[in-house]
């Protein structure tokens, strides 16, 4: 799937790695302004840590699968 | 479901933030980017019907799986479990699992080495012309009408959940599919489906995780469960031995015998929206595999389905109704429970995930629909019975196009439905029509080589005839439930098992009649289509855990385990 072309895992770990990336700076945003009306268990701050597995698992693929990279 | 999705209730259930419209700005960007990109790479009409037959047995089973996590399979299977319990999960195991590995193991051998393109065009090859036509003709209809059908419920979730306007959600999403499977074909809309599977999970899994962290784990959810609801709803068979102890109404012999082996088998192995992705994989040893993998994920997706569905029995301050009495009453239906379990939950950019996680469900749903619809109107009913013999380049032309004119018709079909929301009701039931006898059609053909053309053609249209015909005496006269679905206590769920086991039944009976009446076609004649007089491949020497077998026996296992848990 990658002979000559981007793999379909680099475009999912560029995805992954935006959203990780978005999510967890709304998460530490939170942080420092609580919202007025906070989510269920806002004390874990999901935001944060789920943003940031998929900023790692996006960076893993992102570096994995980069175009022109032999795996 | 469908039909109870259909009433508007106007409400916003969440508001987004612009962290959250980012996200879902990125989706659609990303969907596009990827259509454009494998623009250059869709030539030829295997390139552009069959993805150039080079997927991994990862990406084909994924995809195989993305696109059947559709329209109604998220939102609707989520309400169904806050509704009738963990019953629901029997469409995602017994409903899928033995069909998904009977397919691996089985059937993929003869799709394959047949080198069809389509469901059909196997049909065209073990029984002839007519039976194709048939099935050709009904799949192209019933498919985009499913498709306008997805379409309208994503616009109709959106208004629901965001506020946004129907018209503007219609032609936004289905511009976006339109254009990105134009482009690329369905390699295009495999890599889509691909990061669309990704997506759901990123978006859906932390609603069940974080509801059980609230609930304070299974044990106390069920308990909680039992005291809100009833103890009944966590518990997968023990309240199937008569139709009126459990909430839906249905026996255990409708649950194995309609769902789990007609309808299960005839959409798991003859539906070309799924064996399509299988089709396009790379080796034989990747068809079987992909079915596997497609099976072993297909068992986790209770956990973000059906999971939320039940927690919302033990978590949520409300109770939710039917969509009528929700409209009647201001309050909440069983289909915004996932809606509002993700606002319960998630904060800014979590939010717009799990919005992008439903987004992407109807689109990988809707873009399947469109693919298989293209590929079907252009080998098996253009070239077949229109324009035989033009060049490649004209099919693959005839292809683009044929994608925006299939998009346009289903949303044309979404417009008729919005207007006549008893609609839903028909075109679920059309659907239904043929799929179990194609499965009796099929599976004969390939299994047992004494079923000669007409006797293909006859089962399949006597199935097809029985089955509207029963619909059609229901709906005349409800009183014929009894016979139908074999209680007067049965419910809707029950009925189309039943009505779809009998069609079978006829399907069978009627082939085997026929054809024993008609000449069967020599061995020579079969090789390549029917078990029996077909050479399968030796597969290569490899270690036991890179053959497909033993990965199909340890999902059954895990399937077993699963059922045995949650009795």
């Amino acid at each position: 799937m990658r002979e000559g072309g981007i793999s379909i895992w680099f475009f999912i770990g560029v995805s992954l790695l935006v959203n990780g990336v978005l999510i967890v700076g709304a998460g530490i945003r939170e942080v420092f302004v609580p919202p007025a009306n906070p989510v269920v268990l806002f004390n874990l701050h999901a935001n944060i840590w789920w943003g940031a597995l998929l900023l790692v698992f996006g960076l893993v693929y992102c570096v994995k699968f980069l175009p022109g990279r032999k795996t | 479901m469908i039909a109870a999705m259909a009433v508007p209730v106007p409400t916003t259930l969440v508001h987004l933030s612009g962290v959250d419209i980012a996200i879902i700005v990125f989706y659609f960007a990303l969907v596009l980017a990827i259509g454009l990109y494998l623009r250059g790479r869709s030539h030829t009409g295997e390139d552009f019907f069959m993805a150039g037959r080079e997927m991994t047995a990862w990406i084909a089973g994924l995809s195989f799986l993305s696109a059947n996590l559709g329209s109604l399979e998220l939102m609707g299977w989520a309400a169904a479990a806050y509704q009738y319990g963990i019953l629901a999960a029997h469409w995602y195991w017994i409903g899928a699992i033995p069909a998904m590995l009977f397919l691996g193991i089985v059937m993929m051998p003869f799709y394959y080495i047949s080198k069809t393109h389509s469901v059909p065009g196997y049909l065209k090859l073990r029984f002839g012309e007519p039976s194709r036509a048939l099935s050709a003709v009904s799949f192209a209809l019933m498919t985009v009408f499913m498709s306008g059908i997805n379409m309208y419920s994503m616009a109709l979730v959106l208004k629901v959940v965001l506020g946004w306007n129907i018209n503007f959600s219609i032609w936004v999403s289905s511009a976006t599919v339109a254009v990105y499977v134009a482009l690329g074909g369905l390699r295009s809309a495999i890599f889509n489906e691909v990061l669309q599977f990704i997506l759901i999970w990123a978006g859906a899994a932390l609603i069940p995780i974080l509801g059980l962290v609230e609930a304070g784990g299974w044990s106390n959810l069920r308990l909680q469960i039992a005291r809100n609801a009833s103890a009944e709803y966590t518990h997968l068979w023990s309240t199937l031995g008569t139709f009126k102890d459990n909430p839906m109404g249905i026996h255990w012999t409708g649950i194995v015998l309609g769902l789990g082996f007609i309808i299960s088998f005839g959409y798991w192995t003859t539906d070309f929206l799924v064996v399509q992705r299988v089709l396009s994989a790379k080796d034989l040893r990747s068809a079987k595999m992909a079915p596997i993998i497609g099976a072993a994920f297909k068992m986790l997706v209770p956990f973000i389905v059906i999971l939320p569905g039940l927690l919302g029995l033990a978590v949520l301050p409300m109770k939710l109704t039917g969509e009528t009495a929700a409209v009647a009453t201001g309050g909440h239906s069983y289909n915004e429970v996932l809606p509002l379990m993700l606002s319960r939950y998630c904060g800014p950019g979590l939010l717009g995930l799990g919005i992008t996680a439903l987004i992407a469900g109807f689109m990988s749903g809707m873009a399947g629909n469109v693919s298989a619809f293209t590929t079907v109107w252009t080998y098996d009913i253009y070239r077949a019975l229109i324009k035989k013999n033009e060049s490649d380049a004209h099919y693959v032309s005839m292809g683009r196009w044929c994608t925006v004119l299939g998009v346009l018709i289903s949303v044309g079909t979404a417009y008729l439905v919005m207007s006549f929301a008893s609609i839903m009701d028909y075109v679920q039931a059309l659907f239904s029509f043929f799929i179990a006898p194609l499965y009796g059609t099929v599976i004969l053909g390939m299994l047992w080589k004494r079923a000669t053309g007409a006797g293909g053609f006859w089962g399949l249209l006597a199935g097809t005839a029985s089955s509207i015909g029963m619909w059609a005496w229901v709906k005349i006269n409800p009183a014929a439930l009894r016979y139908v679905a074999l209680s007067p206590n049965a419910r809707d769920m029950a009925e189309n098992m039943y009505r779809a086991l009998w069609s079978w039944i006829v399907c069978v009976v009627v082939t085997i009649i026929v054809s024993y009446m008609t000449k069967a076609k020599n061995d020579g004649e079969l090789s390549g289509l029917v078990y029996g007089v077909t050479a399968i491949p030796q597969e290569a020497a490899v270690p036991i855990y890179h053959r497909p077998a033993f990965w199909a026996t340890v999902v059954a296992v895990f399937f077993v385990a699963l059922n045995i848990l949650f009795w």
